[in-house]
């Protein structure tokens, strides 16, 4: 993906309001596509709507032991960084949900008996909204990973976007890791409590790990004392914006409405929003 | 018949580990002749699929009967294909858990947990 922008949205918790920043930010942008890497619960469609013009499957290769040609060696499983095969009353077992599809067992097999073959663990969704186009990344329900859904999503996106919008997972996991690893600037969305400041720090401890340059949005505020803006003026974090908790606001949410098409306010802030991070991204 | 207990510590009156797959030892007691060894456990430290490899150990070990407090749905899977018997231990040692088998005082572990393996 060769994209002059590319913006990670990101909260240590879910429910701070990583879509809503994402989704309205990637309407306010040029030539935009919208990355929806949220693949447990994925829900930017709902805001930047449209039907399904293309899917793709996501597939994993997964080994398979042929009985016949099997020795119990052992190799394979002695061998395994992650435990996913057991030797048990002379028959190798994969545990599927365990196996990280490096392919090593094949390699290390003296017997050629360990084939691969794909397993689908989701997909990947393209819609068109206006400007946007939004691709939705969708993990199967029960698997453990989505990180090769969203490496797929990195790498297979076409170019010639002004501005990627990246709505990262929750959290600070290695999930979230893939979704930063390629982004020019990390967007912090954080709650006006203890417990999101608390994930505050943990998000942005994992920007300065990656070395990437972060601001805030300090969403849902009301103007009483904020941790979360207490950690950013500790912390040198730079605020971008601030969304006030308001009523209306949650009511274009709640109806699936992008608030910078409804609210010229909000439209000149995200507007500035996207100024000020394509300022922070040139210094 | 050997019966192996996940074990904190490498004293016969000491307590049942309450993780199966990340316990330190195991202690494997043979009824036939009454000898007894604690295994170390090599999974203790896996950063993921300890419960496997855990399983495993046990399995190569000849256990036929496994007394946990509890155990997740992957070491569970290699003791099943296995044909080890599972049973839930009761409060104290690990040779006081033996006895209890023995009279027929320990019932068979009916819940499996989801395990503790995450990202």
């Amino acid at each position: 993906m060769d994209t002059n922008l590319k913006i990670a949205v990101l909260s240590g918790k879910g429910g701070t309001g990583k879509t809503f920043v994402a989704s309205n930010l990637a309407k306010i942008a040029n030539r935009a596509v919208y990355l929806d890497c949220d693949v447990e619960e994925p829900n930017g469609h709902l805001f930047l709507k449209g039907p399904v013009l293309e899917a793709f499957d996501v597939d994993l290769p997964m080994p398979e032991v042929n009985l016949d040609l099997c020795d119990n060696c052992r190799k394979c499983v002695d061998f395994c960084a992650f435990n996913a095969l057991a030797l048990i009353s002379g028959r190798v077992k994969v545990f599927d949900k365990i196996c990280h599809s490096c392919g090593g067992c094949k390699v290390i097999c003296p017997q050629n008996a360990i084939e691969e073959y794909n397993k689908n663990i989701g997909k990947i969704e393209r819609r068109h909204y206006d400007n946007v186009d939004v691709y939705t990344g969708i993990l199967n329900p029960g698997e453990e990973s989505g990180t090769s859904i969203i490496k797929k999503m990195m790498t297979t996106i076409p170019s010639g976007y002004e501005t990627a919008i990246i709505d990262s997972p929750p959290g600070s996991a290695c999930i979230v890791m893939d979704s930063i690893e390629d982004a020019d600037y990390c967007v912090l969305v954080a709650e006006p409590t203890t417990f999101g400041a608390h994930n505050l720090r943990m998000v942005h401890e994992l920007t300065k790990v990656f070395n990437k340059p972060c601001g805030a949005v300090l969403n849902k505020t009301n103007g009483e004392e904020d941790p979360s803006r207490i950690y950013c003026m500790d912390n040198n974090v730079p605020i971008l914006l601030d969304i006030p908790w308001r009523k209306d606001i949650s009511d274009y949410i709640a109806e699936g409405s992008l608030v910078v098409e409804k609210d010229k306010e909000l439209s000149e802030s995200f507007a500035a929003l996207l100024e000020r991070i394509s300022q922070e991204v040139q210094k | 018949m050997r019966i192996g207990i996940p074990a904190e510590v490498k004293d016969i009156n000491g307590p049942v580990s309450n993780n199966f797959g990340r316990t330190q030892y195991y202690f494997i007691y043979d009824d036939s002749n009454e000898n007894y060894e604690f295994i170390s456990n090599d999974a203790a430290n896996s950063q993921g699929g300890a419960g496997v490899k855990a399983a495993q150990l046990v399995v190569d070990s000849k256990a036929e009967i496994v007394i946990t407090p509890q155990l997740g749905e992957n070491a569970a899977a290699v003791l099943n294909a296995a044909n080890v018997q599972i049973y839930k231990c009761e409060d104290g040692t690990l040779m006081e858990n033996i006895k209890l088998l023995k009279d027929g005082r320990l019932t068979l572990l009916s819940s499996i947990h989801k395990g503790y393996h995450g990202h």
